[in-house]
């Protein structure tokens, strides 16, 4: 089953996403921060990354470009967990190599439907 | 103590059906009661508020307490007053002997539940009593403070006072028992 | 399938508080003028995350609200706009706010708005009142009238009837961005998605692929001429949704079949039409977005919407008043957060604990009197396990004191606002671990002493310039650990305690009498009495005077103590010390006839067997020591705890000298016993309290131990003084 390594600095947020996904079937990991998710990343395989924009130590968007420089997560599929208000985060995240975006709040069923989507 | 006796006191033929409605039945509201022997008067508290019966063990004293609170003692982990009952009752205290006996109680206060020891001189039986085996003490007027009676009640022709064990333990005076004595006498 | 959400409510909730401590600490950090981007970074952070979790759980009222928060933060972080100091106040009853209304919605209970309606105006009128260099939001606005009528012409058709499997299909013109694979995008997965809305062609364009020798594997040089025969056109902008921006884009309904001519050999099919049209084609889609992307968080607030309701709604029928009224009063909480490192002391500890257990079960099992030795030795093992375990049982219910710390800056900097006076607050020791318990019962006495130090103590600034003091007070709280002690202490360097006017007032109210000749210790402790103040008005803010003896109460109650420095124009010093645990005492056996009692080795200054030289008698009736160069009275624990001793005579028996409030007083006892840590075990829970005694404990033989209470002692004591000393005091 596809691992997916879920990254935000809110608790409540982290649990509902692992909830979610492990009761669709992924295997999941979560992180609180950019930092810990790149530590994560590198010392496991994951095949789709799921983090938030604003966190403390490192923020989604260094995390995007940070990943991008490791040859696991060349093409590995990115979604940032961002909300409505925040258009210049998206492009940022694009530019920075993300993927694609979920758009917050979202509720656990459009989580899966964009995963699945991702995944195939 | 069986199910027989509690069944022989209501005059029933013992059968299952019996047993099961003599023990906390919902039609007739029926209690049961543990008695014990006090300066040989009988009576009967609430089995629901027992919570153990104990040999007597030297109690801890409390400095500045009335004369009924022998102490305290250690109650697996818990600190537990012992309370003379004689002694509440104004009665002459006897020498402890190795029948004598604390009885444990959980009882309700304003403040929650406390667990207090009285000590007996022997503890009697268990009755299955319903509403009418009991009966009202009788008015006493405003002297003789009668609250913590619960009811009297006739078994196998003995009279037994039921206490109220919340208010008896709970109470600021001491509870005449001469003019109770009398008043069940008559 | 659905989800529960309600399950995690609680940790956003918890985390939420957390939140908003972390913002109203970052805000009173705050300086206007010189502001720290970090901190700024980490209050709008905590925002974001509130709201992000507010949506997703249903909390809408809470997302509204917090979203003008942030809105506000982030200009300010993005530096578009200037912090003003009425934007950090706006901002710290913001938060007083969302912590009410979050506490509601935690109980169960409908919250109150009509603050936070107040509040959002008041934002919003920030907003909008200065207009903030940002303006890419009214840009996208703009656009998208501009866009509308080409559109229109192009595909009216499309967005009206919402196409499905109609006679027609879409021609799509695909050229994504050569790093297009590098973001983690493939275009064979859109296919297939589009594959889901209707019959699938493709044919793949490649003209643009460069030779072989200059191919870059992870660049992409394919284009692609789609027909999908189905699907509305926001499903099919979805498809492309991520990759829209850096790709050639073109989306045309054709009705009709699809032919081959569609699809092209190798040229994009769009292309065949003008050069223009091109370009405006790219254009058009380009701005679409905007349209898609605006349309898509309406249809999420839809859903959130719905879901919202239900939690708000199952509220019990319990009036609220009550509920809110426990839950403000009661910090506590009924959960304890342990570091990991802890639990897992605890487990080793356990596990060495089973070991000797079974080395002993072991010994014991055949046992015979060559193997004494080494029962002793599994034994003394034993011991040690035992106390390892209970410092690391007891270390798990110790927090930091920060956590108690941190509701100061925020009460000394309102305060100081409201009296006009200027407060720095220092806090030292914050890392300080004391017993959660006890932490959450001395939070309320030191809140009392920190006002009494801004209220009496700390003067205004005119006053202090003319003491040549600089302008601005501090007061500081400083904590430590000594010797098995908390010790918590609040410093101010205010004006000091005025020993003339306590006196006075002492005198006046009968506590003391112009006769008595007092230490200054002794002066200052006299506001510990009861219905002692002096303080020329009745403020506010501390109260009438019914604070100092309530707060010494307190302390007492967690079987500490208070007790206050002082020196006049220069400060004060309150210093509370504390057990670090409620259940643990260290305690002194002391036997007096038959019973043992316990007195707490914290009071205990020495204890000396009596030489009848030394004793000194006063008023005929009372035995004082003389003890180097001051005289203790002298407190026989067999008369005051009715027990018969050994010894009557004070010569035969020990005095144990001990403190409590500021003075001294020597207890007779026949023997001094054992020195151990002692259980407390409550007396009040199934009998009352008992003065002159503290609690209980079990000794190792299983017998009941009274633990005698000093400061009880000493007021039966004081109180039996004057009933036999000829009247020179008035009743206390």
């Amino acid at each position: 089953m596809p691992k997916i390594l879920a990254v935000d600095d809110s608790a409540s947020m982290r649990q509902m996403v692992t909830f979610t996904l492990k009761g669709a079937g992924f295997e999941v990991e979560e992180a609180a921060d950019g930092q810990q998710a790149l530590n994560k990343a590198k010392q496991g395989s994951f095949d789709l990354v799921l983090s938030d924009v604003n966190m403390p130590v490192m923020d989604g968007i260094q995390l995007v470009r940070e990943l991008r420089t490791l040859a696991d997560y060349k093409f590995t599929p990115i979604l940032m967990l961002t909300t409505e208000s925040a258009g210049d985060k998206k492009m940022e995240g694009k530019q920075a190599g993300a993927t694609g975006w979920i758009v917050k709040p979202f509720n656990p069923d459009q989580l899966l439907n964009t995963i699945k989507k991702v995944l195939g | 103590m069986s199910e027989q006796q509690a069944l022989s006191n209501t005059g029933n033929a013992a059968s299952a059906e019996d047993v099961e409605n003599s023990l906390g039945s919902h039609d007739a509201a029926t209690d049961q009661f543990l008695t014990f022997i006090m300066a040989n008067e009988e009576y009967g508290v609430d089995i629901l508020s027992v919570q153990e019966i104990r040999g007597w063990e030297a109690a801890t004293p409390i400095p500045n307490s009335p004369d009924f609170v022998k102490g305290v003692i250690n109650l697996r982990g818990t600190i537990v007053p012992i309370i003379d009952l004689r002694l509440r009752f104004g009665l002459e205290q006897v020498e402890y002997s190795p029948v004598t006996v604390v009885i444990v109680l959980k009882v309700t206060t304003e403040k929650g539940n406390k667990v207090i020891g009285i000590v007996v001189d022997a503890v009697s039986d268990v009755y299955s009593l319903t509403a009418d085996d009991m009966r009202h003490p009788p008015e006493m007027g405003d002297q003789v403070n009668t609250t913590f009676i619960k009811g009297l009640a006739d078994v196998q022709g003995k009279m037994v006072i039921l206490l109220n064990i919340d208010e008896l333990l709970n109470l600021k005076e001491m509870p005449d028992v001469d003019a109770i004595k009398n008043m069940i006498h008559d | 399938m659905s989800i529960d959400l309600s399950q995690f409510h609680q940790v956003f909730f918890e985390e939420s508080f957390e939140g908003l401590d972390s913002m109203e600490g970052g805000l009173l950090d705050l300086n206007p003028d010189d502001f720290d981007v970090e901190t700024i970074n980490t209050i709008f952070r905590a925002a974001h995350s509130i709201k992000g979790g507010a949506g997703t759980f249903g909390f809408q009222v809470v997302a509204d609200f917090t979203h003008v928060v942030e809105t506000l933060l982030d200009e300010i972080r993005a530096g578009s706009r200037a912090l003003e100091a009425s934007h950090v106040d706006l901002l710290l009853r913001s938060v007083d706010c969302l912590r009410e209304i979050m506490q509601a919605l935690q109980d169960g209970d409908e919250p109150e708005m009509s603050l936070a309606n107040d509040l959002q105006g008041q934002f919003e009128a920030v907003l909008a009142g200065e207009a903030s260099s940002e303006s890419s939001s009214s840009d996208a606005s703009v656009l998208s009238p501009d866009v509308q009528p080409e559109q229109a012409a192009e595909e009216s058709s499309d967005d009206v009837d919402g196409a499905e499997e109609s006679k027609g299909y879409w021609a799509i013109y695909f050229k994504p961005d050569a790093d297009v694979l590098r973001t983690g995008n493939e275009p064979v997965r859109m296919f297939r998605e589009l594959e889901a809305l209707g019959e699938f062609r493709s044919q793949a364009v490649v003209c643009d692929v460069p030779e072989f020798n200059q191919l870059e594997p992870e660049a992409c040089y394919l284009a692609w001429n789609i027909t999908v025969a189905g699907g509305t056109r926001e499903e099919v902008d979805e498809v492309f949704e991520w990759v829209i921006d850096e790709s050639e884009l073109s989306i045309r309904w054709v009705d009709g079949v699809p032919s081959e001519a569609d699809l092209g050999e190798s040229e994009p099919v769009s292309a065949d039409t003008t050069a223009q049209e091109t370009v405006e084609d790219v254009s058009e889609v380009v701005e679409e977005p905007v349209e898609a992307i605006t349309e898509a968080p309406e249809s999420v607030d839809a859903q959130t919407q719905t879901s919202q309701p239900q939690p708000e709604e199952t509220k019990p029928s319990e009036p609220k008043a009550s509920k809110k009224a426990a839950s403000k009063s009661s910090p506590e909480t009924t959960s304890i957060r342990v570091g990991i490192d802890k639990i897992d002391s605890l487990i080793n500890m356990v596990g060495e604990l089973v070991i000797t257990q079974s080395m002993l079960g072991q010994l014991g099992a055949n046992f015979d009197m060559n193997k004494l030795v080494r029962l002793q030795e599994g034994l003394a093992q034993l011991e040690h396990n035992t106390r390892e375990l209970q410092e690391s049982v007891m270390r798990i219910r110790m927090l930091p004191i920060s956590f108690t710390f941190s509701r100061f800056p925020r009460l000394v900097r309102d305060l100081s606002k409201l009296m006009d006076k200027k407060i720095d607050l220092v806090l030292l020791g914050e890392n300080t671990e004391l017993d959660k318990t006890v932490m959450e019962k001395i939070g309320d006495p030191m809140v009392h002493l920190v006002r009494n130090s801004l209220d009496h103590g700390i003067e205004k600034p005119e006053e202090r310039i003319a003491a040549g003091k600089p302008e601005t007070g501090t007061i500081t709280l400083n904590a430590f650990h000594q010797g098995g002690n908390i010790v918590i202490q609040i410093i101010d360097d205010g004006k000091g305690l005025n020993k003339e006017r306590i006196l006075s007032k002492a005198i006046e109210r009968g506590l003391v009498s112009e006769h008595d000749r007092l230490s200054d210790d002794q002066i200052n402790e006299l506001i510990f009495h009861a219905g002692f103040s002096t303080a020329e008005q009745i403020s506010d803010i501390s109260g009438r005077g019914v604070g100092m003896d309530v707060v010494r109460r307190n302390i007492q109650e967690l079987n500490g103590t208070v007790e206050v420095e002082s020196t006049e124009g220069v400060g004060s010093t309150f210093t509370i010390r504390l057990p670090l645990t409620l259940a643990i005492l260290d305690g002194q056996l002391v036997r007096v006839g038959e019973e043992v009692f316990i007195l707490p080795l914290v009071s205990i200054i020495e204890s000396l067997q009596v030489d009848m030289s030394m004793i000194n008698n006063v008023g005929g009736q009372n035995e004082v020591l003389r003890l180097r160069d001051e005289y203790v009275p002298i407190v026989k624990l067999h008369e005051l705890l009715h027990v018969e001793p050994d010894n009557y005579e004070l010569e035969n028996g020990l005095l144990v000298v001990v403190e409590a409030d500021s003075s001294k007083v020597g207890l007779f006892v026949d023997d001094l016993l054992a020195q151990q840590q002692v259980v407390i075990k409550s007396l009040e829970q199934n009998y009352q309290k008992v003065d002159g005694i503290s609690g209980a404990t079990i000794l190792g033989d299983g017998k009941v131990a009274l633990i005698v209470d000093i400061s009880g002692v000493l007021k039966i004591a004081n109180q039996n003084k004057v009933r036999t000393l000829p009247g020179d005091h008035q009743a206390a």
